[in-house]
């Protein structure tokens, strides 16, 4: 059976499930809980300097975007970092490591960006006996008002400098948590490493309206009729978060910095997609606000088996694996020729194929009178749109074309040779062969 | 109680009031808000989708369903009607798993097709609970038109020639207004007066004037009308019962099914009613499965369906015999009535098996006798009066596809017609077709 175990910066868990700073990591209640439903690690919710705690609204702290049948695909928050006094928070840190030695336990900061009040918070999370922690510049909402969260996670020069600092100050790990609401993300990640990070994670949450209530035309979540945007997470912005891990792992100044992915992990599936792209963990939140603790059973058999399946002994084999295969445009094979393909066995003549090709694509499938669909070569671009629309799984395919063969749509040969846009005779730039 | 299911011959009163009330309750729940949301998800939204070319009346059923989905039924509700002003009876009765839903993909795919019927009703019923009629009448092109029979047939086309500006005059032989759906249907199916009340509500349109008790071939003529109007449309359904041609066909106790269901229909209190302790309804149509089903719901103690063929030739539909037989009803294939024997009353019924050969049905000599204190005939229906000089065939009005008889300025449609099959929804798509018709041939 594959080892689940993970050693992030040196410190241990059991499996590479860690809870993200969020609401369910805001108490000791929900921790232990979270524990006890096997958790591998949790990164306590962000805590800020000492002194009268932060105040959160008292009407709908998240605002949701669902699919078909009410499925929650994003949720966003205007929920600050704990309210709670800090030296609750700091008790309950240290009862739970206490009680769950063998779990990875982080906790997540965020004070104001001034040289004291990083060094008077550090000794006392040291003191809870904590693995680590994580510096919240991520905060897309009310914190980054105050020129923290996000104010500084937009800031590399404010990275690198409050990094410096808690490693300055601190004997522990220090994992720098990005904020996406910016241009590139691989600047921020640079800068965290240049001041000595041990890790980023990413991503933080998205700037966002999830929707406007069109009797009162007020943002949700509307507080007294008015809307600020919130943070967004959830399935919806894995994509965004799986392309912003990418560019880090394979960027030649960031290459081999630790990354503990986040961003719409549900399922064992989604967790894989973040270690093969550079992830030495992964960190959950929406998923278990949405199904609850108990989804983690699923992430671990999940990942167990299909790590059995395909002969990875620990996490750490897998780790990286696809980021070889993340390039540019450029780099792209043009000379991979793929047709779509509809099983019609599979196929319940729902013509979605049709309509979506026909409308708003290249007209490279036809339509019998007995709704039989057909994909036309010498129209198909191979596009995938077919693919995606269809509610089949696996009912259409992309299908390679071998190399020799003639392509119907081009009318030429398929060419063995890989071959790409940089020595393409229509691009510009190219170099004359001569 | 003085009777109950054990109680010989044909008495009320063999359920208590509750039983009762429960009984001919609505068949199927309506579905609630949330309901409606999860089974509009499922929709695809497929392209020239199976389902509208399934429907007789070609209701753009992925286009309603996605108005639901977007929280706008009342929206659902006008696309539906303006396909099939009786959108609302045909979400009830209709045989949604021969028509719409036998044709959906997740039918194919998952073998449960999206729930069209049931969402269809709760868009109707959202719109009409409203009170709101939604469609505006166009002004007036001082045309008349006579629509005789107040069916599903009739009532689609007087709603859709009024809608376009005509002055409609629409008689019924009967005192109240809707056909089979007011006298034809068993009760559960439409529930609460529906049938009354989307009569009302479709009489809004404006510009009908209703003349009912007046019987086509007594009190008018067909050749006044066609004087008097600028076309006739008849939608006059089947009137008459075929005969059972056995002996004993006069006995105390035999009934047509038709006039069965009509008095339920407009019984005030079911209790009242009285049935057979044992019920045996000879046919294999719907309306033997809604007399039937109906027979035991108010309690007779056994109900029996004679059917001559194989059970797979009934034209009630599967899910109409499952109905049936989950209802405590028997289900009897392959015997044809011979025999009622009784001393004035009905008290046993003698069949033959019999066998389809080549040359039709053949006695096999064998014998079942059942005991029977009421016989519902339900072998089908004949046109009552045909009116003259009309073209007849099959004992049916013979119209082309837009629904002209052989008689100029006469328009028919529904059960009375042939062609279609005998379904609300195929009536309604006959009289609303023939209406667009006359109006595209007064209009030039």
């Amino acid at each position: 059976m594959a080892d689940l175990s993970t050693n992030f910066l040196g410190i241990k868990s059991p499996n590479p499930f860690w809870l993200a700073s969020a609401p369910p990591t805001d108490k000791e209640y929900n921790v232990r809980r979270a524990f006890e439903a096997g958790w591998g690690g949790v990164v306590w919710k962000t805590l800020g300097s000492e002194g009268p705690p932060v105040v959160n609204v008292n009407g709908p702290r998240y605002g949701a975007v669902y699919g078909a049948d009410r499925r929650l695909l994003g949720l966003n928050n205007i929920e600050l970092i704990t309210d709670r006094p800090l030296e609750v928070n700091l008790r309950e840190i240290k009862a739970c490591k206490r009680d769950y030695p063998d779990r990875a336990m982080i906790v997540s900061l965020m004070v104001p960006c001034e040289e004291a009040a990083w060094k008077a918070i550090l000794p006392l999370v040291e003191d809870t006996g904590a693995d680590g922690i994580e510096l919240n510049f991520g905060c897309p909402h009310g914190m980054s008002e105050r020129g923290m969260g996000a104010a500084v996670g937009q800031v590399p020069e404010y990275i690198e400098m409050v990094t410096r600092w808690c490693k300055q100050y601190s004997r522990m790990p220090v994992i720098v948590k990005l904020t996406p609401n910016i241009t590139d993300v691989r600047k921020p990640a640079a800068a965290a490493k240049a001041g000595g990070a041990d890790a980023v994670s990413l991503i933080n949450t998205i700037n966002s309206i999830t929707s406007v209530d069109l009797d009162t035309m007020s943002p949700e979540p509307s507080i007294d009729g008015k809307g600020s945007h919130g943070g967004y997470c959830g399935p919806a912005v894995k994509p965004i978060a799986l392309s912003m891990v990418s560019e880090i792992a394979r960027d030649p100044e960031t290459h081999g910095l630790p990354i503990s992915g986040i961003g719409g992990i549900t399922t064992w599936r989604d967790a894989a997609e973040f270690i093969s792209l550079g992830c030495g963990n992964v960190q959950v939140c929406t998923a278990a606000m949405t199904y609850g603790f108990k989804i983690v059973d699923e992430l671990k058999s999940g990942l167990s088996d299909w790590m059995d399946e395909k002969g990875y002994a620990s996490v750490a084999d897998v780790v990286g694996r696809a980021v070889p295969n993340v390039t540019d445009w450029q780099y792209l094979n043009l000379n991979y020729v793929a047709k779509a393909k509809i099983d019609q066995d599979a196929c319940i003549k729902c013509g979605r194929c049709y309509a979506a090709c026909e409308d708003t694509s290249h007209q490279a499938i036809s339509m019998s009178p007995d709704r039989v669909f057909e994909v036309i070569d010498e129209e198909c671009v191979a596009c995938n749109l077919c693919v995606n629309v269809c509610p089949v799984e696996d009912c259409i395919t992309m299908e390679p074309m071998t190399a020799g063969d003639i392509d119907p749509r081009t009318g030429k040969v398929v060419e063995p040779e890989y071959a790409n846009w940089t020595s393409h005779p229509n691009n510009p730039s190219t170099q004359a062969a001569e | 109680m003085a009777s109950n299911t054990m109680t010989p011959g044909i008495v009320s009163g063999r359920l208590s009031e509750d039983e009762i009330k429960k009984n001919f309750d609505d068949l199927y729940t309506p579905l609630d808000g949330h309901e409606a949301a999860v089974a509009a998800d499922r929709c695809y939204f497929c392209y020239d989708a199976p389902c509208i070319t399934a429907c007789p009346t070609a209701i753009d059923i992925p286009l309603f369903i996605r108005q639901i989905q977007t929280g706008t039924p009342e929206a659902a509700a006008k696309t539906i009607l303006d396909q099939n002003i009786l959108g609302g009876m045909c979400a009830r009765v209709c045989p949604t798993e021969t028509l719409c839903e036998e044709a959906c993909v997740r039918e194919a795919a998952e073998g449960k097709p999206v729930e069209i019927g049931r969402l269809q009703r709760f868009a109707t019923d959202t719109l009409m609970d409203t009170g709101v009629h939604p469609f505006m009448r166009a002004s007036d092109t001082g045309k008349s038109i006579a629509v005789v029979g107040t069916g599903p047939a009739g009532l689609a086309c007087a709603h859709r020639l009024a809608m376009k500006g005509h002055s409609v005059t629409l008689y019924d032989a009967k005192s109240k207004l809707g056909g089979l759906n007011e006298f034809g249907i068993a009760a559960y199916k439409t529930a609460g007066n529906f049938a009354e009340k989307e009569v009302n509500w479709l009489l809004q349109i404006g510009g009908i004037t209703v003349k009912s008790g007046v019987r086509l071939g007594h009190e008018i003529s067909l050749d006044d009308l066609a004087d008097a109007f600028d076309a006739v449309f008849l939608g006059i359904g089947l009137g008459g019962v075929n005969a059972l041609r056995a002996d004993g066909e006069d006995k105390t106790g035999v009934e047509d099914a038709v006039s069965f269901i009509a008095h339920l229909r407009q019984a005030s209190d079911l209790t009242k009613l009285p049935v057979g302790r044992n019920v045996i309804v000879v046919g294999g149509g719907m309306t033997a499965v809604d007399a039937a089903v109906q027979s035991k719901l108010l309690g007779a103690e056994n109900v029996t369906i004679a059917y001559r063929r194989d059970q797979d030739r009934m034209s009630a539909s599967r899910y109409e015999q499952d109905h049936a037989t989950s209802s405590g009803v028997r289900i009897l294939t392959n015997v044809v009535l011979r025999q009622i024997i009784g001393n004035g009353s009905v008290c046993e019924a003698e069949f033959e098996y019999v066998t389809q050969t080549d040359a039709g049905l053949t006695g096999t000599g064998e014998i079942l006798r059942l005991p029977a204190d009421q016989i519902f005939k339900a072998i089908g229906q004949t046109l009552e009066t045909v009116p003259d000089r009309l073209d007849i065939q099959g004992g049916k009005i013979v119209v082309d596809a837009a629904g002209r008889t052989s008689m100029p300025k006469i328009w028919a449609g529904g059960d009375c017609t042939a062609g279609g099959e005998d379904l609300t929804v195929t009536a309604v798509a006959e009289g609303r077709d023939a209406a667009e018709d006359i109006h595209n041939t007064l209009m030039v």
